[in-house]
This record gives structure tokens, sequence and C-alpha cells, in this order.
């Protein structure tokens, strides 16, 4: 056991290295440089210019190089600029002083400088972070039990008709992606058109108050999207568990039904959807940036998709480093927890 | 020229049953749901005999087996008392002056009263009673649906509403479903799988909703039959306009916006059926794409093993780690474009349907050479061709073949690519698994001691085994490409912003939502029909797959 979780953790290591560099290269390819320039500088820079801004804050070196000092193992650069004014990188392009640090980069804790919201990205991950584990809690909070709820009272006799009908529900919320089922919860319970106007079509407020009505549409529409696939797959558990010889045995010693489903089934065929749930947290994610950007809810979807219109390179890589490591860790979390769920491979 | 309503004098006769169908057919489902819930638990107590057990208020029966069947009815029935144009009981209420808290209480009283009685009923009736109720009101509703597109087809202009005039717009859809299905059941016995699908009711609405869109794109894209208007044409003073707004004095062509003016006053309705030529045109040839890459890739993994896996899987497990949103973000951006990152990746992803068509043929016909030399280049030659004017685009920095028979607009390579680049990971773990599984068959071993190659193997042997899997897959996968189409759409990435695909409009819409809710909801119930219908029809393949 602990040594199949340090070789998934060697795996996740190398993965989050190979992502955070994919996306280094990515976003340090010239003509994003260029744009970078262009708006943190001036719109109207001759090419000549967009070059010395460039080299003067040391984004014209080698890309191997930019990516290590990030990383916190090559020393920060300090560049002597065309402008005769000195900056080094873990000064935040000022002039170095005595206690500069000579290595800032992540492995320091240095996330760098977002320059969209000029401000340390690190603050930023955490404050617009939490808004966005709010949100996520709540849409666990109804996404889980509904979906097992649904995936259960389905499962719990194939083939008839209050199956036929939960499947149908739960394939019509796989096939209602966020951004359908959003628009169609915003104009028909957010607006005049239906006369039903209950809710709230903006969550800009949650993000200091939730209250039912502007926090209800945002975490149903997340919700949604995953609850029928959560659904199918506790069914299929379900179905699996309820054709076993245990509960053809329980069923023969005169258990009732009721007890059969709780007692003895239940337990055994929620070790798969949990799984399943872990896996889900990426796809959450993109709901989640959806959802934030429908809404306006302003957390770390809404951050990600700023950033990422903006090229604003360090704030892009410390979103795909904690986006990277959540989706990792909830692989881990799932193998591990499917080990510890599961009495087979428990005790063998 | 007068606004058009919803649906005009034929509505007034039709809606009515319409109504009552409806509020019937819900009634029964959830009857039936509670039915089925309050005597599974007794069934199994009566020792396998006798399953109607008459409901009584007894010990045996809780509390909350009458409540929450008695709340979800009265909810069912609120919902459909505020649906309709003039709610009956609050106005009613309204009428006779009391205060608001009072004419709410006794509103929600009076519902759950209602829902207690009809969930009493419930409890009584026998479960056939829901069956037969549910199968003649989902007839009765089928029926009027079509008797309306039926009869609206004869209607004078304006006389069936606005859904009238879209019926007939979509006639020779229409025409082509009716010949399709008619032609399918006939012959359904001869038609393998495909045939089977005729069995299942769900499989059939899924091929139904599927064949619309595709026959819609057809008729759109290559005759330019369904649209009424321009897609990119603006007329002004309809900007935002409500559904059936009548064109100003003097403009030629339809008389009517069908489903109101967007916010550059452009048609909804013609938007939304050019956005389906897009999709089409699109997602099913990107999920094919991908499953060559992903199948190419997927059964030398999951036969061989050891290394190769280790490493595809890496890779693929690095693709799938991505949040799907930033990596459209760092890809489909007018700056990445610029360096020619996606036509690279295009070179690259372009080549496997070559290698695998490649492989397929000189393993089956390795000991022929002359009828392999003759197969390979009749295949791929053309292939060949197609590739290199595709990768080659003009401007860009693949320009070197001299025989560039066209250029894709850039934008659509794009997407395409990264769609396809999105989708292949799965694709291969799949592939990789049902290799893994098949591998161990007998017939397999069967193979390996005949002394056959190990492509033979993978591609003559293991494939066409797990073709049932894949071909589930690939109607879903179709349906999540389409999603994903949207997504970039709804982004704003790749398509221009004056496209009609379903995702920029969609995009568009939203900005304006709380104002004006009708732009955005036509593409959104598209797209949502669209890919219903794909999970549908591979909800269907898969239960008529499973049968033999």
């Amino acid at each position: 056991m602990g040594l199949f979780i340090l070789r998934r953790l060697g795996v996740m290591l190398l993965t989050a290295l190979c992502l955070t560099f994919i996306v280094f290269w990515l976003t340090n390819l010239q003509p994003n440089l260029e744009k970078l320039a262009k708006t943190q500088g001036n719109a109207r820079m001759s090419d000549e210019a967009v070059e010395t801004w460039l080299g003067n804050r040391g984004y014209t070196r080698n890309v191997f190089v930019k990516y290590g000092e990030w990383l916190g193992v090559l020393p920060g650069y300090v560049i002597e600029g065309t402008d005769g004014e000195t900056r080094g990188r873990c000064a935040n392009n000022s002039t170095i002083t005595e206690d500069t640090a000579t290595f800032c980069g992540v492995l320091q804790g240095d996330w760098g400088y977002s320059t969209v919201f000029r401000d340390e990205v690190s603050s930023i991950l955490g404050e617009r972070g939490w808004q966005t584990a709010k949100l996520m809690f709540f849409v666990m909070l109804v996404m889980v039990p509904g979906a097992l709820i649904i995936g259960v009272l389905a499962g719990m006799k194939e083939g008839s008709r209050t199956d036929r009908s939960l499947s149908t529900v739960s394939i019509l919320s796989t096939a209602t992606p966020e951004y359908v089922s959003g628009v169609v919860f915003i104009a028909v319970f957010a607006t005049a058109t239906f006369n039903m106007q209950w809710f709230k079509g903006t969550a800009t407020s949650a993000m200091d108050n939730i209250t039912f009505e502007n926090f209800t549409l945002p975490v149903l529409t997340v919700a949604l999207y995953g609850m029928g696939y959560i659904a199918r797959m506790t069914r299929a558990s379900m179905t699996e568990v309820m054709t076993a010889q245990y509960i053809r045995t329980a069923r023969l010693k005169g258990v009732s039904f009721r007890n059969i489903v709780l007692r003895h089934a239940l337990r055994n065929a929620l070790i798969a959807p949990f799984t399943v749930i872990m896996l889900q947290f990426p796809w959450l994610l993109n709901g989640v940036v959806i959802v934030e950007t429908l809404f306006n809810y302003k957390g770390f979807g809404w951050t990600l998709v700023q950033a990422a219109g903006n090229n604003d390179i360090e704030m892009l890589l410390g979103v795909s480093v904690v986006s990277v490591f959540v989706v990792l860790a909830t692989q881990l979390i799932s193998d591990i927890g499917y080990v510890f769920l599961n009495p087979r491979i428990r005790i063998s | 020229m007068e606004a058009l309503t919803w649906t005009g004098s034929l509505g007034s006769t039709l809606g009515p049953v319409m109504i009552i169908a409806f509020a019937v057919f819900v009634l029964a489902v959830v009857g039936n749901f509670v039915a089925a819930f309050a005597t599974s638990t007794q069934q199994v107590t009566a020792a396998g005999g006798a399953v109607v057990v008459p409901w009584r208020w007894s010990d045996k029966t809780s509390f909350f087996e009458l409540a929450i069947p008695a709340i979800a009815v009265g909810l069912v029935l609120y919902a459909i008392e505020a649906f309709t144009a003039d709610p009956t009981l609050s106005a009613w209420l309204a009428e006779l002056g009391l205060p608001g808290w009072l004419n709410t209480t006794i509103t929600a009283l009076v519902f759950l009263l209602m829902g207690g009685f009809f969930a009493y009923l419930l409890q009584r009736a026998p479960a056939a009673l829901f069956e037969w109720l549910i199968r003649w009101s989902f007839i009765v509703i089928v029926g009027v649906i079509v008797a309306f597109i039926f009869f609206s087809q004869f209607a004078g202009y304006g006389n069936a509403g606005i859904v009238g005039e879209m019926a007939k717009q979509f006639l020779p859809v229409w025409l082509a479903l009716i010949l399709t299905f008619t032609l399918s059941i006939i012959f359904k016995r001869r038609l393998g799988l495909y045939g089977k699908l005729f069995d299942s009711v769900i499989g059939m609405i899924g091929f139904g909703l599927v064949m619309f869109w595709v026959f819609t794109a057809v008729f759109v894209g290559i005759f330019d039959l369904v649209g009424t208007h321009d897609p990119l044409a603006q007329i002004s003073g309809l900007k935002n306009q409500p559904p059936g707004v009548p064109m100003p004095e003097g403009e030629a062509g339809f008389a009517h916006y069908l489903l109101g003016g967007d916010n550059l006053a452009r048609d909804i309705f013609s938007r939304m059926v050019e956005g389906s030529v897009i999709v089409m045109m699109i997602a099913p040839l990107a999920t094919l794409f991908a499953f060559m890459v992903g199948i190419t890739l997927g059964l030398p993994a999951g036969y061989y093993g050891g290394r190769l896996d280790t490493f595809l899987s890496f890779l693929a497990n690095l693709i799938l780690a991505f949040p799907v949103i930033l990596l459209f973000y760092l890809l489909v951006t007018p700056e990445i474009i610029a360096t020619g990152l996606p036509n690279y990746m295009a070179m690259v992803l372009f080549i496997f349907p070559l290698v695998f068509f490649g492989v397929l043929i000189h393993s089956r016909y390795r000991n022929q050479p002359s009828k392999d030399y003759l197969i390979l280049a009749i295949v791929l030659v053309p292939l060949l061709m197609l590739y290199l004017s595709v990768i080659n685009q003009q401007g860009s920095p693949i320009d070197f073949w001299p025989f560039d028979f066209f250029d894709i607009p850039g934008g659509i390579l794009v997407v395409f690519v990264s769609v396809v680049f999105v989708n292949s990971p799965t694709v291969f773990r799949i592939v990789r698994g049902l290799a893994l599984d098949i591998k161990t068959r007998d017939y397999v071993a069967a193979a390996q001691t005949r002394g056959e190659r190990p492509w033979y193997i993978m591609l003559w042997e293991i494939l066409p085994n797990a073709r049932g899997p894949l071909i589930v897959d690939f109607c879903l996968r179709i349906g999540y490409t389409t999603i994903l189409l949207g997504t970039l759409g709804f982004f704003g990435l790749g398509l221009p912003p004056e496209s009609p695909d379903w995702g920029s409009t969609i995009n568009e819409g939203r900005k304006l939502l709380l104002i004006y809710a009708h732009p955005a909801l036509p593409p959104a119930i598209a797209l949502l029909s669209l890919v219903l219908g794909l999970n549908l029809l591979a909800d269907g393949l898969r239960e008529e797959s499973l049968k033999d």
C-alpha cells in the first residue's frame, strides 16, 4: 500500500511538472509575449520597443531557464535594462536590495505577480479558491445525495418502469451541458418571460452573502450535469449487487425488501459510485468555469477565464497548478478509497 | 402585417387536448413512480404471492408514505397551474381581496389537499392503470403534435401561428424523416443492429431527433431550404424584437421573423437552422478522427502492454488532467494560431487515418502483394491528396504543396483540431481497456497459434469484436463533441463571432439574457435536443445489442 501511494505520488509529480511546463511554454510563445507587452506597456509600441520591454523583464531568454526560475530551482534574474534600471525577478521588477532572495519560485512559496489583477497570485488564488470552494460544497450537497437516491431507486429493480423513467431523467441531465441549463434556468426563473421570477440571474451578491435566491440557480446548473452520470453509475452498480447470491439468500430467508436494500445491498453498491464521484471533480471544474462566467460569480473559474484571456502568465500557471493538483489528488483519493472500501482488496 | 401568435387559430382547437394529455401524462408518471415505490416495500413480504396490496391506514403505512407523494403531486399540480396562461385559483382568490399571506396559505393548503387526495388514489390504484394512462396519454401527445404539423401544412399563412410556420419550413425534413422511418421499419429484419433499433421506443425517439437535425443540416447546407432569411442579414428595426414580429413595410422576402430578432437584428430562426450545418460538419467527423487516433494507439497499448502502454497511458492521462477550458484557451487564441501550432497538430493528428487504413489493408493482404499494393494505392493515394490539401493552408507556416485543392476556413480547422485532441485520450483509454479484455479470448490465442502477425490480430480479430461498445460510445461521443463545440462557442473561441453555430449564438444571447431571454433559448434547445437524441440513440443501441 505504501509503495503504491509512493509510486502514485511520483507519477503525480511528473504529470504536474509536464503540465505546468506545457502551460509555461504555450504562454511564453512569441505572439503571446508581444500581446502581453502591448497590454502591460503601451498598445502602440513599435516592434523594437516591444523587444526591449520584454528583454528588460527577462522574457526573451530560454524557456527552460525561465521555467526553472518560476519553479525556484534556478536563481531569479537580475537584468540591467537598456533604460538604465536594474530589475530583479525576486524584487518584483524593481531594484534589488540586500535582503532580496536569490531563488523565488513556487518551491519557495512565491507564486509570482498577476499582471491583470495587479496582486500576488497566491492571495488571489486563496480568495477566489475560497469562493469556488463554497460553490463546490453546495454543488456536492445537492448532487451527491440526489444522484445516489436516483441511482439506487432505479437500480433496485432493473427494467421496472421506475427504472426506465429515472434512467431517462438521468440521460436528460447528462445531455444538458451547463451553458444550456444555465441559460434555460435564467430565462425561466430569473426573467419575466414565464412569470416565474423566483431567483436571481446573477450570483455576484452571493460572494459575500449566500442566499437561497442568488445561489440556487448556479448550484443547480452545475449539479444537474454531473448528477445524471453518477446516477447511472450508481444504478449500474446497484443492479449488479441486486443480482448477487447473498441478496438472493436474504430474500429466501424472508428479509423485507426495504431491509435488503438498506442493509445488504446499499453498502456494497456505493463502492463504485465513490470512485466516480471523486473522478467527477475535474468535470466539475469545467462546469464551475462556465457557471461562474454565466452568473458572474468571481471565483476560480472566472479567474481562469480572465487570466487566459489576457495571457497573465503567472496567474495562469498558478491556476493550472491548482487545478492539476485537484485532478490528481482526487484520482489518488479515489484509488485509495476504492482499496479501503472494498473488503476483498483490503484484506488480501 | 400583424405579429404572429404562437399557435394561431389551429392551436385553439388542439391546445386544450394537448394540455390535458400532458397533465395526465405527468400525473401518471408521478403516480406510477409513487405506486411502484409504495408497493415494492410490501411485495417481498407477501411471499411472492399477491402483488397489489390495498392501501389502508394502519401501523404499517408510515406518515411519510402518504406525505411525500402528497407534496410531490401537489407541487406538480401547482406547477401546472402556474404554467397555464390564466391561473384560475389564484385569480379567484385575488378577487376576494384577502391579505397576501392568507392567499398563499390557502393556495398551498388546497394544493396539498389535492395532492393528498391524488396520492391516496394513486396508492389504491393498480399499477396497470398507470401503465395504460402513460401509454395512451403519450400516444395522444404524439398524435396531437403530428396532427398539428400535418394540418399546419394546409393552413393559410399565419393561421397556424409561429409553430405552424416553422412546421411548414421544415416540410422537406418531415418528408425525409417519414421516408427513412417507413423504409427502415419495413426492412428492419434485414438491417442488422440498425434494424433492431426500431424495436425500442427510446432508440426510435433518439434516432428521430438525430435524423431531424441531420436532415435539417443537409437541406439548409446543400439546398438552402429551411431557413427564412439570410443568417447574417440585419434588418433595421427588428433588433431584439420578440418572436413572430412582422417585417417592416417594404422589405422583401419572408413576412416575419419567426423566433424574433437578435441583438444585431438578425433572424434567430434562420441562424438556429444554419447552426446545425456547422455542428453536423464538425462533430461527427471530429469524433471519427478521434476514434482513428484512439484506435491506432489504444490497440497496441492494450495488446503489447509494457513500456509502450505505460508511456501512452501517461500521455493520455496528461491530456486528461488538463481542464478542458484551459486547454482551449491555450490552443485557440489568435496569438497561438499565428504561431501555426494548430497546423502542426493537424499535421500529426490527421496522419492517423492514413496509418490506420494503411495498416488495416496491409495486415490483411500481406501475402498477396499484387492485390495488397493495388488496394493500398486505391485507398491511400486519394487519402494522401486529401491529407495534404487539408494540412496545407495558404498563409500558414505549412504552405509547400502546389496542388492545394481547398482551404478550410481558419477557425474551423483550429476548432476541429482541438476537439479531436481533447477527445482522443478518452477513446484511447476505452480501446485499450477493450483490447486488454479481448486479448485473453480463445480466438486470439488461436490466431496467435496460427502464426498471425500482431497487427492482423489487433485490427482483424480484436477490433471487430470490440465494435459493440465502440459504436455505442461513438454515438455518445458525437454528443460530447457537440457539447465541446458549444463550450468553445460559449467562450467566443475559434469560430468568428458572427458565425451562426449554437455555442456562439448562446454566447451572444447570454449577454442580454436578463433583458431579452428569447435570442439565447432556441440555440440552447436545439443543442439540447441533438445531444439528447444522440444519448437516447446510444442507449437504444446498447439495449438492443445486449439482447443477443
